[in-house]
């Protein structure tokens, strides 16, 4: 069942707008050099900074369709009736969501570092970067996801908890990003470990927590 | 024989009031129960425990595989509605056509009118071979023709060696015993 709940992430993902965090993505990343000027060196020294935050605000995009219709539709009790617990729910949601998420944002990155002349040599590390942090923010959209489900101005709120949530990622990825890496990616793929080992916990509380 | 359902004075508080209290009932194989009342009385609060989604303030509930139907559809609404069906595993064809639903096999959830859709939430219950049946408000959207599927489907379940526990506010059709709640 797991899988099949996987499977289902992936296609509800691509059956809807799933460029559209990637498209955001690149938007934002698009955007910086109108605000800040064209300067070649200070664009690169920022770029690995600004495709983080970029990052951060894509992750924001789709939370609400990640929980809130399976848990209106009965769909989560129909799962919780046949004996998936909702700790599993919440980490096929997460795999699934990551998926669609993640290699998009990926790809979006390579070709936003190319627009914000990141260096050749740096980009391997934002990406190995960005793709530990794109796994973090797939457990944390899920985890918010599950604990606005049903609030009014769920979207609103998601934003307020989400973003808090990702500061040390951003601090230790947009660092393993940059020079002097390699103690930055240790502690972001801590933090990053952290966030998907207690998210489908934290998740599967959430979900229990708001059956009437 | 053991019952399908069981519940042990069981006692249900929501939104600061008691819905029901010491509620006591054994269902067995081909036993059907009617849980009548009310609006507000708790009969769906009812259906919801003995689904496992709510927990009872007191009392202990044991139930055999169940399948519930109640108003929420649950079948992705982007897909054919055999697909839909589907990811639920069981007998999928068995349970579009109990229901007079396989002309419409190949037609997307969201396309389905108020009753194809009730129709589908009892086509999953059909389908998924569950011993207990838990309907809630099964008549609500269906027509006559729809009325008398169900009606026939309760009896052939109950002569399977099924159980069956609805919730309805009027009476359905065939022989139930019933559990009056009052609010």
């Amino acid at each position: 069942m797991i899988g099949q709940l996987i499977a289902r992430e992936v296609r509800r993902g691509f059956s809807g707008p799933a460029w559209l965090p990637a498209a955001f993505f690149l938007l934002v990343a698009t955007l910086v050099p109108f605000a800040i000027g064209p300067d070649p060196k200070l664009l690169a020294r920022i770029g690995g900074g600004v495709l983080w935050v970029a990052a951060l605000t894509a992750a924001l995009l789709p939370i609400e369709r990640l929980v809130e219709p399976d848990r209106a539709d009965g769909i989560l009790d129909q799962l919780s009736i046949r004996g998936v617990a909702d700790e599993s729910i919440a980490a096929a949601k997460i795999a699934g969501h990551w998926l669609t998420f993640g290699p998009l944002l990926l790809i979006s990155a390579i070709i936003a570092a190319l627009l914000l002349d990141v260096a050749p040599d740096q980009l391997p590390k934002l990406l190995i970067a960005l793709f530990v942090g794109s796994l973090a923010l797939a457990a944390l959209a899920v985890a918010v996801a599950s604990l606005t489900a049903g609030l009014p101005r769920a979207g609103a709120l998601a934003g307020l908890l989400l973003l808090p949530l990702a500061i040390p990622l951003l601090i230790f990825g947009a660092a393993a990003s940059g020079d002097n890496a390699s103690g930055a990616l240790l502690l972001e793929i801590a933090i990053a470990l952290f966030v998907l080992a207690g998210s489908p916990f934290v998740a599967g509380a959430a979900i229990r927590a708001s059956r009437t | 024989m053991s019952p399908l359902l069981c519940f042990r004075r069981v006692t249900c508080w929501r939104g600061g009031r008691v819905l029901f209290s010491d509620v006591d009932f054994e269902l067995g194989p081909g036993e059907a129960l009617q849980v009548a009342g009310p609006n507000g009385a708790g009969k769906s609060s009812l259906i919801r425990i003995a689904a496992g989604l709510l927990r009872p303030e007191s009392g202990s509930v044991e139930t055999a595989s169940l399948a519930l139907a109640d108003d929420n559809l649950a079948l992705d609404p982007e897909l054919p509605l055999r697909r839909a069906l589907a990811f639920w595993g069981g007998s999928t064809e068995g349970g579009l056509h109990a229901l007079g639903l396989a002309v419409l096999r190949d037609v997307p959830v969201r396309l389905l009118s108020s009753g194809q859709r009730k129709r589908a939430t009892l086509a999953r219950v059909v389908a998924s071979d569950a011993p207990l049946w838990l309907l809630d408000e099964p008549l609500n959207g269906l027509d006559s023709d729809g009325a008398a599927l169900l009606a026939s489907l309760v009896v052939e379940h109950r002569k399977a060696g099924g159980a069956i526990l609805a919730a309805s506010h009027v009476d359905l059709p065939g022989s139930w015993r019933r559990l009056e709640l009052t609010p």
